[in-house]
């Protein structure tokens, strides 16, 4: 109860005009950047900081409030339309929203995205005002060995993420894997296949193979295909919104994301992808029309879409109770309230609740404007795919390229991308999904890390991963994912045969 | 006739020459070889805004090259040589990253202005930890110096140094201690806050917020003397001789003219002086460490001899 009365408090902080005025700008900013690929929300608050230093605290976390929310509704508009994500949380829209776009459903696959992003940023926001210090306490019992064990979860439930053909989803998986090796490796210091290059001891950006391998290998694929042919994708078919039976397979995967996004998005490494790989596979596997994934099945844009907000809400549980940054934009964030002095923390409640309370009423009054900006944009941007393909992709290619460089101005980083960019040209031509390459340059590197992590600690003892129950439900739960369908199916074929 | 043409042009070559030595103080560029939102970066815009508000230098250029512990920006920072518009801010963590990534670039090669500020390091442990002094950690350490895990920052940088340096201060093998790096500041802590490592080795000030929610305790610090508003001893009051903080410092670009880089020196020092600059620290919690001159450069020299013997003990930069 008293949390309510700090929130109605903090609504009355967030819907004075100014602050519904920055809190406006914050979410376009935020629309803006998540639609460019490259530039994404840590590095837009990073850029703004010494502007915004100028405005008093709670107008500018209302703002960054508004550009990290508003760049997850914006990366799934790039990723549905031109199946390049603008932030690699939305990763997985383009398998199933670049198909549905194809067929002329661009409109609903934007709508369920947006409402889907809607619901989640509201009930994960409410359970961050509700009960974060609880959440928090949770998210702490995640040791290194945990995090091991939720990474085979995530490893597993990838399969799904790896199109009709194993073997070359696997190929694409471990390219990712090899990719994500390159650089400083975290625990020793060594260098990994950097070639004594500098540019390549931070290992490669994964903005930068997201661009090339999507944006840029998309543009390649085009220009090689006849022109004459014409394009395949059919703008529009149907009516611009979501019909019913679309709305009906929507809304459980809406509230299925924002389960599995908000509490592992609160978790110290959880970050906005992982959610969203799980939310993928969960939908397949409870769909009566499992076929329909990768061929433009709604319920996989609902739920990653509602997982990757619900995960962005749970990032700021650690930070508001705990100042611990659990993510890139996170890091900043708090970087921004030191800079006024204040530091999030169990005592910034009690010291400056109007903050506080304030910056997350604004979340809920930030969620309804970009629900209020997108839904009526939904038709207006899926008239981009009226636009010939040769003029789109000329100026993908050059955001694309302007974004990449303008990342950290590295003439190197414009270098990787184009390289990925062949790459993706080939990969498509050869019929080989790009979603796995992505997914195993972000959970390689984790899997790797938390492993090596939990056995340094436990001085060499590899039984860490069965003596703790988090670790060891995880792998059971791994391990039944794995061998499950296969079980069920034999008993099936078995039970089939006798009858 | 010929004589006054001749004295006419080399005033207006003395002119010409005289001329970039003021335009020093109209303009200049600072590098900060971090990404935004980092110390490094902190630094380089804290300098920016101070110079400008007092007006030393009318116009400051914030320019970020970020990776490999800033070995990439200085890599790019020595093709500057012999502009004194050209400043670049470094530290400690430079000194270890030229170590580490084997850069054939380091401080030596740039002109060393002047430390500016230090933050001090920390060891802070669970309320419910059962090491509760530095005297419990020592001995620790001795009986089995693999068995305490640390959790820190990323491998050979600032809190991989402390903690080595303690296990040797401790007697015990620091090639062998347990040290668990972390992507940053916020992974760390929440290793140290859910008991997932035996202690965690941090800058003061981000164990800070949680010493006051009574979540962590500090037990120990690496300053000289006691930092006030921080409870617990120096690590040399507890008798291991350590003493290192993470300092930041302003470096010029390779080659300087003497009087140019006492031009630099002179501007650095203005704004070290400057009540605006006192105001920044308080307000960032940075201690003023000023160290000019050649006294900076033996500082230097030190620190890459204290670095490079830790680095190589535990096995960093072979």
């Amino acid at each position: 109860m008293e949390a309510l009365q700090s929130l109605a408090g903090g609504f009355g902080v967030a819907l004075n005009p100014v602050n519904l005025m920055w809190s406006f700008v914050g979410v376009l900013c935020g629309t803006l950047i998540g639609i460019l690929p490259g530039i994404g929300p840590a590095l837009t608050i990073a850029l703004l900081l010494p502007v915004t230093y100028k405005l008093d605290p709670v107008a500018s976390f209302v703002i960054f409030g508004g550009i990290y929310y508003g760049a997850m509704f914006g990366s799934s508009t790039t990723a549905i339309l031109v199946n390049t994500p603008g932030e690699t949380g939305s990763l997985v829209t383009t398998i199933d929203g670049h198909r549905m776009a194809r067929k002329g459903r661009a409109p609903a696959a934007l709508a369920t995205a947006a409402i889907g992003s809607f619901v989640a940023g509201v009930i994960g926001t409410a359970m961050l005002a509700l009960v974060a210090p609880e959440v928090v306490k949770l998210a702490l019992l995640f040791g290194p060995a945990d995090y091991f064990a939720l990474m085979c979860v995530a490893f597993v439930a990838v399969s799904s993420l790896l199109g009709s053909s194993l073997l070359r989803g696997l190929l694409a998986l471990f390219i990712g894997l090899a990719l994500g090796l390159v650089g400083i490796d975290q625990q020793t210091g060594a260098a990994r296949f950097a070639f004594g290059q500098l540019d390549l001891l931070d290992g490669i950006g994964i903005t930068v193979v997201v661009v090339g391998l999507f944006a840029v290998g998309e543009a390649l694929y085009q220009a090689t295909l006849p022109r004459a042919g014409g394009s395949t994708v059919t703008p529009l078919d149907g009516p611009a919104r979501m019909t019913a039976a679309e709305w009906s397979r929507s809304w459980k995967p809406w509230l299925r994301g924002t389960a599995i996004g908000f509490p592992l998005g609160a978790v110290p490494a959880g970050g906005t992808e992982l959610p969203t790989f799980i939310s993928y596979q969960t939908e397949k596997r409870l769909s009566p029309r499992p076929e329909e994934f990768g061929d433009g099945a709604i319920e996989g844009v609902a739920g990653p879409e509602a997982a990757n907000n619900a995960a962005v809400a749970g990032v700021l549980v650690p930070l508001l109770t705990l100042g611990i940054p659990t993510s890139a934009t996170a890091a900043i964030m708090l970087a921004a309230f030191q800079q006024y002095g204040l530091q999030p923390g169990p005592l910034l409640f009690g010291t400056r609740p109007d903050l506080v309370w304030g910056l997350i009423a604004s979340l809920f009054i930030g969620n309804a404007m970009l629900l209020v900006l997108n839904l009526p944009l939904a038709g207006l941007w899926a008239r981009l795919l009226y636009i010939p393909a040769p003029w789109l992709h000329g100026g993908i290619l050059l955001f694309a390229a302007l974004g990449v460089y303008g990342v950290n101005r590295s003439l190197f980083d414009v270098g990787v991308m184009t390289a990925c960019g062949v790459l993706g040209l080939i990969m498509r031509r050869l019929d080989v999904p790009l979603a796995p390459v992505i997914v195993g340059m972000i959970l390689g590197p984790m899997a790797e890390v938390q492993f090596r992590r939990a056995v340094q600690i436990a001085q060499g003892d590899l039984w860490v991963f069965v003596t703790r129950p988090i670790s060891l439900s995880l792998l059971l739960i791994a391990l039944a994912l794995l061998i499950g369908p296969v079980l069920w199916r034999r008993a099936r074929a078995n039970a089939g045969s006798k009858a | 006739m010929t004589k006054i043409v001749r004295a006419l042009l080399a005033a207006a070559l003395g002119a010409a020459m005289a001329a970039p030595a003021a335009l020093a103080q109209d303009q200049l560029t600072i590098m900060a070889p971090a990404a935004p939102g980092g110390g490094w970066d902190g630094t380089a815009r804290a300098m920016q805004e101070v110079l400008q508000a007092t007006g030393i230098v009318k116009s400051v250029q914030v320019e970020n090259v970020a990776g490999a512990g800033g070995t990439r920006g200085i890599a790019q920072f020595v093709r500057r040589s012999g502009d004194s518009k050209q400043w670049m801010v470094s530290g400690l963590v430079m000194v270890g990253a030229v170590i580490a990534n084997k850069s054939p670039i380091g401080l030596n090669d740039v002109t060393p202005i002047a430390r500016l500020t230090s933050e001090w390091q920390a060891i802070a442990v669970t309320p419910e930890s059962k090491i509760k002094t530095m005297q419990d950690l020592a001995a620790a350490l001795r009986a089995n110096v693999a068995a305490v895990s640390w959790g820190g920052g990323s491998a050979g940088g600032t809190d991989h140094i402390t903690a080595a340096l303690l296990a040797k201060a401790a007697g015990a093998d620091a090639a062998r201690i347990n040290y668990v790096a972390h992507s940053g500041g916020g992974e760390s802590l929440a290793a140290i806050l859910g008991n997932h490592v035996t202690l965690g080795v941090n800058s003061a000030s981000e164990f800070m917020p949680l010493v006051e929610a009574k979540k962590l305790r500090i037990i120990g610090v690496s300053s000289a003397a006691r930092i006030p508003g921080i409870d617990a001893p120096t690590f040399k009051e507890t008798g291991l001789d350590v003493v290192i903080g993470n300092w930041r410092a302003i470096m010029a670009a390779p080659k300087l003219k003497d009087s140019d880089r006492d031009a630099v020196a002179q501007l650095v020092d203005r704004m070290v002086k400057s009540d605006a600059w006192k105001a920044k620290l308080k307000e960032r919690g940075w201690e003023n460490n000023y160290l000019p001159g050649p006294a900076f450069a033996k500082f230097i020299a030190d620190e890459q001899k204290q670095v490079g013997e830790i680095l190589a003990a535990v096995g960093i930069g072979k």
